[in-house]
């Protein structure tokens, strides 16, 4: 039989405001143990939250970027479970009247375009962590994370393969990145998915039983762990079995995800509205600050660089990866108009070559665009080809100060025009190279490569090609 | 002086009759000899309060004094006061001594009064006797076999015997009204959001409130002319204008309209209570103001809607007390869940497990439509009847209780009874409404009854003016308990 994967993605993404969602605490990463934690956050008795607005304004911003609806008024309710990191024995969240309801996102995979709608997305508090490290049979816990504000971003169950759903959180990554709400620091946690995996036969229209895999904090493992999970359910049901609707965890180590708990032991939250918040009434008046403050969204630049600038969807997908990239190509080309292909090249290609080979991201790039746009303009202007521009960027990389020409006129790299100085060169090469010119006149045109090559190595790459090509055929046809 | 008005301490003071150091001493003394009998203290810490007297008498000293500076006042255990034991009348909280003050702590303090310790109530503010706290029950001062009501019964004891001058308390079906009518002393609940729950332990959020207890009206305003005020740590706290509730305290009662409400005088209240309501009635009549009967239709399910709704609240804001972080933990236990289980198995009162069970009943994923949201709609609906009765009268007025305190011990077996003491104040309480109750006499065993004056949504000047009226031309707010030995 021949199945069809239902992939649905909820996306934990922690906001970057200084201080938590209801409490006043900081949430700088990596601090000691419990020395984030105030009054509130570890539920001291009589405590109250207090909404951070900032988060409010993050969701909004969220939202807009989406074209989602914002919710006004907005509920926060109270999700009750015990747990030893949950120190008021429940999790602020919202149930109905989430902050952001419905909303679209387009994803790419290889050369499809594809739209994803997204259920919700809501805010909550996190909360602590349990350590059991160091701990002669005891548990740690750390409540410095208690109340870092949460953007749970549900999507509806659209994706049909791992490829998809990697697609889609990606993008959402870079979204969130894009729009400054979240820094996306997968190591840290600061963006975790959980995967709802169902299979069933081709055009069926039943969805199949579902299974959760918790907590997948990297592509890959997003990727791996769905995988996994396609072939085990596939496998289940081939052999007679039949799919129980679980929470499973992924083990990177077995690359293999493994049953946590059943629907059967699933809590029942008994979730509330929170009498210690009233409803957020949210004015037209911020949500239209709140929009006129966002940035060029990554899907209306993608459009304008398209249309406007002339590249192909795949350069405009590429450059808008993330906001400085798109921000340091614009800024290149700024510099040097008209040249639009030609700086996403090289953008593209040796910046980012050289950014991956070091470990940097664009913004700490020794480049700037005004400095790749000055050498940019000497490969169109003529100075130096594009080889020997590929030389001169290495002398800029290591050296920030200095400029394309200044290495230009140091190195003596200006190309030569001069017919008098090629020919002198062409004529050097004929003489030294009898065999070559003799291969090249009885029909082997591949001679004519080589001496093109010795005249550009003699000339140390300075002369420009076309004339060396032109100037060595009129020499060998006398 | 023990007997002294809130004002009448205050002149003392700034004239230097007597230091806030003397005050302090004589109420601390007077607690050293009625307290053991009582029971309405769970902490005292004469330390700490002749401290906070010595603080006062500099701020006298240094002209700085406000109406209230060098005055002692107890605190209901329900708000965390700063290196004070605050146990919450529970064996959970029976090691926790709170790291900060509650909002309203703070007020009084920055006001200058001095803090005389801690007030026994019902365990988790869960009572209407003052039976259920850890640290035992209080007695009602005017007659010992009788409980004081609850649950800020030992606010309401503490200011009958004269052991303090005033106290807060918190009122969540009736919490404030009901022990003072039993009692015999002056309590007024706020409107809900006027004074700040931040730092007072949760039984029922979104009825929970803070108002002061005291002997008379009008040191009532005083009161909560310091207590009442906006406050950023507490969402649901009201940004409005500060007010001065003393300013209408002498404004006659001439034209003012008074709704009875119909269903307040049927079934359940005693003839005793009954007779003192009509004679207190005609009392304001006499001063100007006319009679008119109203209606609260829904009032009938205030007390089951309230049962849900502060269960269902109590259920989750009492989730905290797991043993984990601070309070009571079980000596012995196999892994976490029995931690969890064996904490609070030990650490809870019978009351308080009631209450958390129903209130998990009530939300758990089968019920909630059924009885969370049910109770809820009801609950507007019992707001808007207050809205409309109060097209036709300014002031509500009625029974606090439908019967003097019963005996301690007599309704112990009977959770349903004992809910029913809340019937009439519970309404208002759902409603957000300010309730007040005042003296108005007493019943065959000279145990006291209440008159409960509800006003319209921040008419607390109101009210306290009425109550005011009443108290100058009767003197039962000045009568003590005997035996209490007052010189």
């Amino acid at each position: 039989m021949q199945w069809e994967t239902v992939i649905g993605l909820e996306i934990h993404v922690q906001l970057s405001t200084l201080s938590k969602i209801f409490s006043g605490a900081s949430t700088a990463y990596g601090a000691l143990p419990n020395s984030q934690a105030s009054a509130g956050d570890i539920a001291l008795p009589g405590t109250l939250p207090v909404l951070n607005k900032k988060a409010v304004e993050y969701a909004i911003r969220f939202g807009l970027a989406i074209d989602a609806h914002i919710n006004s008024p907005t509920i926060f309710a109270r999700k009750n479970y015990f747990y030893p990191d949950l120190p008021s024995g429940y999790q602020i969240s919202q149930l109905e009247y989430p902050i952001v309801e419905g909303g679209q996102v387009n994803i790419q995979v290889a050369d499809q375009e594809k739209t994803i709608h997204l259920t919700r997305a809501h805010l909550e508090e996190d909360a602590g962590k349990s350590t059991h490290e160091g701990f002669h049979d005891k548990t740690g816990i750390d409540l410095n994370r208690a109340g870092t504000a949460l953007l749970e971003i549900v999507s509806e169950p659209e994706m049909r393969s791992s490829a998809e759903a990697v697609a889609y959180a990606k993008t959402l990554h870079s979204l969130v990145r894009w729009i400054g709400i979240c820094d996306g620091n997968m190591q840290e946690g600061s963006f975790r998915c959980d995967a709802n995996v169902s299979v069933r036969p081709i055009g069926s229209e039943v969805l199949g039983t579902r299974c959760e895999i918790k907590n997948l904090n990297s592509f890959r493992f997003l990727e791996r762990a769905i995988d996994y999970e396609i072939a085990r359910q596939i496998d289940v049901i081939e052999s007679g079995g039949k799919i129980i609707q679980q929470t499973r965890l992924y083990d990177a180590d077995h690359d293999e995800t493994r049953a946590m708990r059943s629907k059967e032991d699933a809590h029942d939250y008994r979730y509330f509205p929170d009498p210690d918040l009233l409803p957020v009434i949210i004015p037209q008046k911020w949500i239209a600050q709140v929009s006129a403050a966002l940035p060029e969204l990554p899907k209306h630049k993608q459009q304008r660089y398209i249309q406007e600038l002339g590249l192909s969807s795949y350069d405009a997908n590429v450059l808008t990866t993330t906001h400085d990239l798109a921000e340091y190509f614009e800024q290149t080309i700024v510099h040097l108009p008209e040249q639009n292909k030609l700086c996403a090249n090289w953008i593209m290609g040796e910046i980012s070559g050289r950014l991956n080979k070091e470990g940097l991201e664009i913004n700490q790039c020794p480049i700037n665009p005004e400095r790749l746009a000055q050498l940019l303009l000497r490969i169109t202007d003529g100075t130096i080809s594009g080889k020997i521009a590929k030389e001169v960027f290495d002398s800029m990389w290591q050296n920030d100060e200095a400029s394309a020409d200044m290495i230009i006129d140091a190195k003596n790299l200006r190309q030569v025009s001069d017919d008098g100085a090629i020919e002198k060169w062409i004529e050097e090469v004929l003489a030294a190279n009898q065999q070559q010119v003799a291969d090249y006149r009885s029909g082997k045109e591949k001679a004519f490569n080589f001496l093109i090559g010795q005249v550009m190595k003699l000339s140390r790459g300075k002369a420009n090609p076309a004339q060396v090509s032109t100037l060595l055929k009129k020499h060998l046809a006398e | 002086m023990l007997n002294a008005s809130l004002r009448q301490l205050s002149v003392l003071l700034t004239e230097k009759k007597i230091s806030s150091t003397e005050l302090t001493q004589t109420f601390l003394a007077h607690i050293k000899a009625l307290n053991p009998n009582l029971n309405a203290f769970i902490t005292l810490d004469e330390e700490k309060s002749l401290h906070q007297a010595k603080l006062a008498d500099q701020m006298i000293a240094a002209g700085k004094a406000t109406s209230l500076t060098g005055i002692p006042i107890a605190h209901k255990d329900i708000f965390c006061a700063n290196g004070w034991l605050t146990t919450c009348g529970s064996k959970m909280l029976a090691n926790f001594i709170a790291p900060y003050d509650a909002t309203i702590v703070q007020l009084f303090d920055q006001a200058g009064m001095v803090n005389l310790g801690k007030t026994n109530m019902d365990e988790f503010a869960m009572g209407s006797s003052n039976e259920t706290s850890y640290y035992g029950p209080v007695k009602n001062p005017w007659d010992k076999q009788a409980v004081p009501g609850g649950s800020s019964g030992g606010a309401a004891c503490a200011i009958a015997a004269r052991l303090i001058p005033a106290a807060t308390g918190s009122d969540t079906g009736g919490s404030i009204r009901q022990p003072a009518a039993l009692c015999g002393i002056s309590g007024i609940r706020p409107t809900y959001g006027l004074v700040s729950r931040y730092g007072m332990i949760a039984l029922a959020s979104s009825i929970d409130q803070a108002g002061p207890m005291a002997k008379s009206a009008e040191d009532l305003a005083l009161l909560l002319n310091t207590m009442a005020g906006f406050d950023e740590r507490d969402s649901t706290s009201l940004q409005r204008e500060k007010e001065d509730y003393t300013q209408d305290l002498n404004k006659p009662l001439n034209g003012v309209r008074i709704g009875l409400p119909k269903e307040f005088f049927t079934e359940g209240i005693s003839q005793e209570v009954a007779d003192a309501i009509d004679a207190a009635l005609a009392e304001y009549r006499k001063l100007g103001a006319t009679l008119v009967e109203v209606s609260l239709p829904h009032g009938q399910y205030a007390v089951p809607v309230y049962c849900v709704l502060a269960s269902a609240e109590a259920s989750s804001n009492l989730a905290r007390f797991d043993g984990i972080r601070y309070g009571y933990r079980a000596e012995h236990y196999t892994n976490l869940e029995d931690l969890y289980t064996k904490t609070r198995t030990e650490g809870f009162g019978e009351e308080v497990k009631r209450r958390i069970l129903i209130g998990t009943l009530m939300l758990s994923h089968d019920y909630y439509e059924a009885y969370y949201l049910q109770s809820q709609r009801i609950r507007r609906l019992i707001a808007k009847d207050f809205t409309t009765a109060f097209e036709q009268c300014d002031l509500i007025m009625g029974p606090t209780s439908p019967t003097v305190a019963f005996n301690i011990g007599e309704k112990n077996g009977d959770p349903t009874q004992m809910y029913l003491a809340d019937t009439y104040t519970c309404t208002a309480s759902l409603a957000g409404l300010p309730g007040m109750s005042i003296p108005i006499g007493f019943g065959a065993n000279k145990r006291p009854i209440g008159l409960q004056i509800i006003g319209n949504y921040f008419r607390e000047a109101q009210m306290l003016n009425a109550a005011h009226s009443y108290q100058r031309v009767t003197n039962w707010h000045e009568l003590t308990p005997p035996e209490m030995n007052l010189s």
